[in-house]
């Protein structure tokens, strides 16, 4: 055990930390150049294209220090995003220690700063390392003030490399060895290991990834699960080396997989504690908490004809993501589908990328909406997260929406405009604190309504990338909520129907409106879209209809031609749902709630 | 048969064309042995040929002696029938009396005079070469030399210039008795002077709508006057001076296309030559034939095409059994009750309205 270190790498989008991840995996003999499939770490095409980490991996790197002493060091990546902040969480509670990494040419930025407090809760020992020393435009020494000034660490200790070129990396893997504390935790004891990751494998089932904080585990042991109060018998132990590679044993102070004939996914929970069943631990490890959705949207078949196929995926799909909830749900304009629950926007977007993609599924996602209470006259309570069931106003008696409270962090100069922004987005109580110098931490309490849409890009975009955002929820309160309506050449869209403040409610009604202008093609008529309360109409745009679309010759070269562009035309227009004699393309459903770049 | 030469480039044309006319005879070499090795491969039921059109290009540029050789060459290789269309497209300066009695005396049927307008700012507007008087000139040479079917090439849609401005131009070509008339909008493509000018801002060109108001009120004008407008932009005076070369591509007929770039269709399969000359004189100098490309057709592509095609023309498509599985009777409904396309005895074909959709409609009323 005390050759074994449990570390993560903190980073900055781009920074580098894929490429360092890549040298060690190469340092550790594990594959040469040309195995690389670029970055191995991040292995969804999603992860690579939005440079983040959805899922956290972990792997097994042998390696012999400059002193020519035996390590095994277990690298453990970490989802790099405020939904699946509980999964980070858990990811964090398995080091002991954590490499800082900083570019040398961009410095400090706000999700390094996010990423430290969040490993600095959990007492981990942080090693800064100054990456890209290599490029022109690196500057050192402004890069250690900073990690001094802003970060509050020793900047003396921070090691430099070229994560690209390899140099200083054996540096950084000594280091590994000699500041990080090797794991504590007995063999001996009762088996407690945590659960930070699961994920589906088709010939294998479930295949739970764990740091073992205390005992010892092997195949033929019962296990349970503890706070599902489950048991399973282990088929393998092993630690994940980019392939799984068996291990007799797993024992305290390893991290590594536990193959046991779990169906899936849902089937275990992110956090629980493993434990054996013949011979359980007094208590599990502390810090479990069951992760509920928050947003709720609701996804249909582009063609109705689609929907068993897309019921096919959606299974298939689960089985890798326990976080996803999902039901059986109809709507008269789209036909059946399902009512979906998620974790968070970025969970919702990834959900919807990968279904398409990797599912291969044409699908339209309604407007994401939270869970709101609804008090009825008859004083019975209901929770709606879908407006098809919001009922008939005159039967309400009060409504309430959830409010959280959000923690930002910002370099101070940007705290006006982040403070409009929380205040448009109904904030109240805030609160300021300074954590170092020309940084600022602002709370507000908000409707989770507000952030659930646009706000962290907003954020982003008001501070320069700068800022950083996180959130609990808090609890219910009162609200003055509204069903605002989407009509379409005079057709209720129910899958464009939104529940809001009403003080919000013409503002969405307008963005609607010209978001469907924008996106709903010409038609041979004029095609008006309104947005309505109740009766009242409170926006409406106008798509006029085309004049002409005819091209002037068409001769015997320009027959081929002329047809592939209706070919095109034609698969496009398959894409789209036809709402009584308007076609709606896919991305009409998308954009009403995405900001607008011209809003930026 | 696309005879690639031309004087210059008009600014706003995009058909393939070059101004180097040194290479016509290599040209010509190569046509001759393309006719004879096409000739070859048509198939023995192929029936005689009703249509030969020589366009450009600027074909009239031709000497009569080299028109003369790539009909006698045509005529050689080919059955031609009895009552083939011959028509060739000229500009209206190349139109002398010697030219005119050339071509009368070769057998052409049909001239296309490029006259483009008779209003001269329209006419230096496009960068012609001409003014009116010459195409007004030409038709009444080629009348006396006793060309029957004479079409006239207009162009409107140019400098923004009012309906009455197009009207007064018509109204001049019509006082000319034309038997054919093609009107075509403006169209700025890509890869012309226009196109260049166009996306710097620089070109004036027409709203839809007033395109739009171009099109019904040249349409009406031209009714009005006893001309049928039997296809988008193109009004014949009788049925029997329809363009029968252009109605093989409407219809979906076989045709055998000659020279560079030039398009053939036997009912399946279409295939086309090499763009540019060079390329083109090259496979035939090296015994190839200058295939550039081809392709198969599917039932479901033919019948898109035929419906595309039919949908631009008066006499409209026949919903028979190879059409038929392709269509969405909602659409057609739909477009029924907007006055696009008219519907009796199985035949859908697009009003004067719907000529303004054609582009449009087959997506409207297919699948």
């Amino acid at each position: 055990m005390t050759q074994i270190r449990n570390f993560c790498i903190i980073a900055h989008i781009d920074h580098g930390k894929s490429t360092l991840a890549d040298r060690f995996i190469q340092k550790a003999g594990l594959a040469d150049e040309r195995t690389f499939r670029d970055q191995i770490l991040d292995n969804m095409d999603i992860e690579r294209e939005r440079g983040i980490t959805i899922k956290s991996q972990s792997v097994n790197l042998p390696y012999r220090s400059s002193k020519g002493e035996e390590f095994e060091l277990n690298l453990i990546d970490t989802p790099g995003h405020v939904d699946f902040s509980y999964e980070v969480s858990r990811a964090l509670a398995s080091c002991e220690g954590a490499l800082l990494l900083v570019d040398a040419t961009q410095g400090v930025e706000a999700q390094t700063l996010a990423n430290l407090y969040a490993a600095m809760e959990h007492n981990l020992t942080i090693i800064p390392v100054i990456n890209k020393i290599d490029l022109a435009s690196a500057d050192i020494d402004r890069t250690r003030e900073q990690i001094e000034i802003d970060l509050g660490l020793d900047s003396s200790s921070a090691l430099l490399c070229s994560a690209k070129e390899g140099t200083g990396v054996d540096a950084v893997m000594d280091a590994i060895t000699e500041m990080i504390p090797p794991p504590s935790g007995s063999p001996d004891e009762p088996l407690k290991a945590l659960i930070f990751d699961a994920h589906y494998d088709n010939f294998r089932g479930t295949i739970v990834t764990c740091r073992v904080f205390a005992g010892k585990l092997k195949a033929g042991d019962i296990i349970k699960l503890m706070a599902l109060g489950t048991t399973h018998k282990v088929e393998e132990v092993g630690v994940f080396r980019l392939k799984r590679d068996a291990r007799a044993v797993l024992s305290a102070g390893e991290v590594g997989y536990i193959i046991a004939g779990i169906k899936t996914v849902k089937d275990t929970r992110i956090g629980d504690t493993v434990t054996l069943a013949s011979n359980p631990a007094p208590e599990p490890l502390p810090g479990f908490m069951e992760v509920k959705p928050v947003v709720f949207s609701s996804i249909y078949p582009v063609s109705s004809d689609d929907y068993r196929s897309l019921a096919d995926a959606m299974e298939k799909y689960q089985l890798n993501d326990a976080a996803l909830t999902f039901q059986k749900d109809s709507s008269a304009a789209l036909g059946l589908g399902f009512r979906c629950g998620f974790l968070g926007l970025l969970h919702l977007e990834i959900f919807q990328e990968r279904l398409e993609r990797e599912f291969d599924q044409s699908i339209i996602m309604t407007v994401p909406t939270v869970m709101y209470k609804i008090v009825l006259n008859s004083g019975e309570t209901l929770h709606v997260d879908n407006p098809l069931y919001y009922p008939d106003p005159v039967n309400i008696k009060e409504s309430l929406e959830p409010f959280i409270r959000t923690r930002i962090l910002i370099p101070d100069k940007y705290m006006g405009a982040v403070m409009e922004l929380c205040l448009s987005r109904r904030g109240v109580n805030s609160r300021f604190s300074y954590p170092t110098p020309g940084r600022i931490e602002i709370q507000f309490e908000m409707p989770l309504s507000e952030v659930i849409y646009d706000f962290y890009d907003r954020l982003k975009s008001t501070t320069q990338g700068y800022g950083s955002f996180d959130y609990d929820i808090l609890d219910y309160r009162k609200s003055d909520l509204v069903k605002l309506d989407i009509l379409v050449n005079g057709e209720k869209v129910d899958a464009l129907s939104q529940i809001v403040h009403k003080d919000r409610a013409r503002e969405r009604a307008v963005h609607v409106c010209d978001r469907l202008k924008d996106e709903i093609p010409r038609h041979l008529f004029k095609v008006p879209i309104q947005g309505a309360l109740g009766g009242t109409i409170i926006a409406r745009s106008t798509i006029s209809p085309f004049r002409k679309d005819v091209t002037a010759k068409c001769y015997g070269g320009d027959i081929t031609r002329k047809r592939k562009l209706l070919e095109k035309q034609k698969k496009g227009k398959k894409k789209m749902k036809m709402i009584g004699s308007v076609s709606i393309p896919q991305s009409a459903f998308v954009a009403v709630f995405k900001t607008d770049e011209k809003e930026k | 048969m696309h005879v690639p030469f031309c004087r210059g480039k008009c600014p706003y044309c995009a058909f393939y064309s070059i101004s180097s006319c040194s290479l016509i005879p290599r040209w010509l070499a190569a046509l001759k042995r393309e006719i004879k090795m096409s000739s070859r491969f048509l198939p023995e039921t192929c029936p005689a040929f009703d249509s030969i059109h020589l366009g450009g290009g600027t074909p009239s540029l031709l000497a009569g002696e080299y028109l003369a050789e790539i009909l006698d060459c045509l005529r050689s290789c080919f059955r031609i029938g009895d009552n083939c269309e011959t028509a060739i497209e000229a500009d209206p300066l190349d139109i002398t009396d010697e030219k005119a009695a050339f071509l009368k005396a070769a057998g052409f049927t049909r001239v296309v005079v490029g006259a483009q307008s008779f209003d001269e700012r329209v006419i230096s507007f496009l960068g012609r070469r001409h003014r009116a008087k010459d195409s007004i000139a030409a038709v009444n040479v080629l009348r006396d030399a006793g060309i029957e079917n004479i079409g006239l090439d207009l162009i409107y849609g140019a400098e923004g210039l009012p309906v009455s401005a197009w009207i007064s131009d018509l109204d001049e070509a019509v006082s000319l008795s034309p038997e054919h008339i093609s009107c075509y909008c403006l169209t700025v493509e890509d890869g012309t002077v226009f196109g260049r000018l166009a996306s710097k801002g620089r070109l004036k060109v027409s709203s839809a709508e007033a395109e739009r108001e171009l099109f019904l009120a040249g349409s009406r004008f031209l009714r009005d006057k006893g001309y049928i407008h039997y296809e988008v932009s193109n009004f014949a005076s009788a049925e029997r001076h329809m363009s029968g070369h252009n109605l093989k591509y409407w219809r979906r007929e076989p045709y055998l296309g000659l020279g560079p770039s030039a398009h053939s269709f036997d009912g399946g399969r279409r295939w086309w030559n090499k763009r540019t000359v060079r390329g083109y004189c090259e496979s035939l100098e090296a015994g190839d034939l200058p295939l550039q490309g081809m392709e198969h057709l599917t039932e479901e592509q033919s019948a898109l095409e035929m419906i595309a095609m039919g949908l631009r023309i008066r006499v409209g498509f026949k919903l028979d059994e190879v059409i038929l599985p392709w269509i969405d009777q909602q659409g057609v409904d739909a477009m029924l009750a907007q006055g696009l396309i008219s519907c009796a005895g199985r035949i859908i074909a697009p009003t004067v309205e719907g000529y303004l959709f054609a582009d449009r409609l087959p997506l409207e009323i297919t699948k």
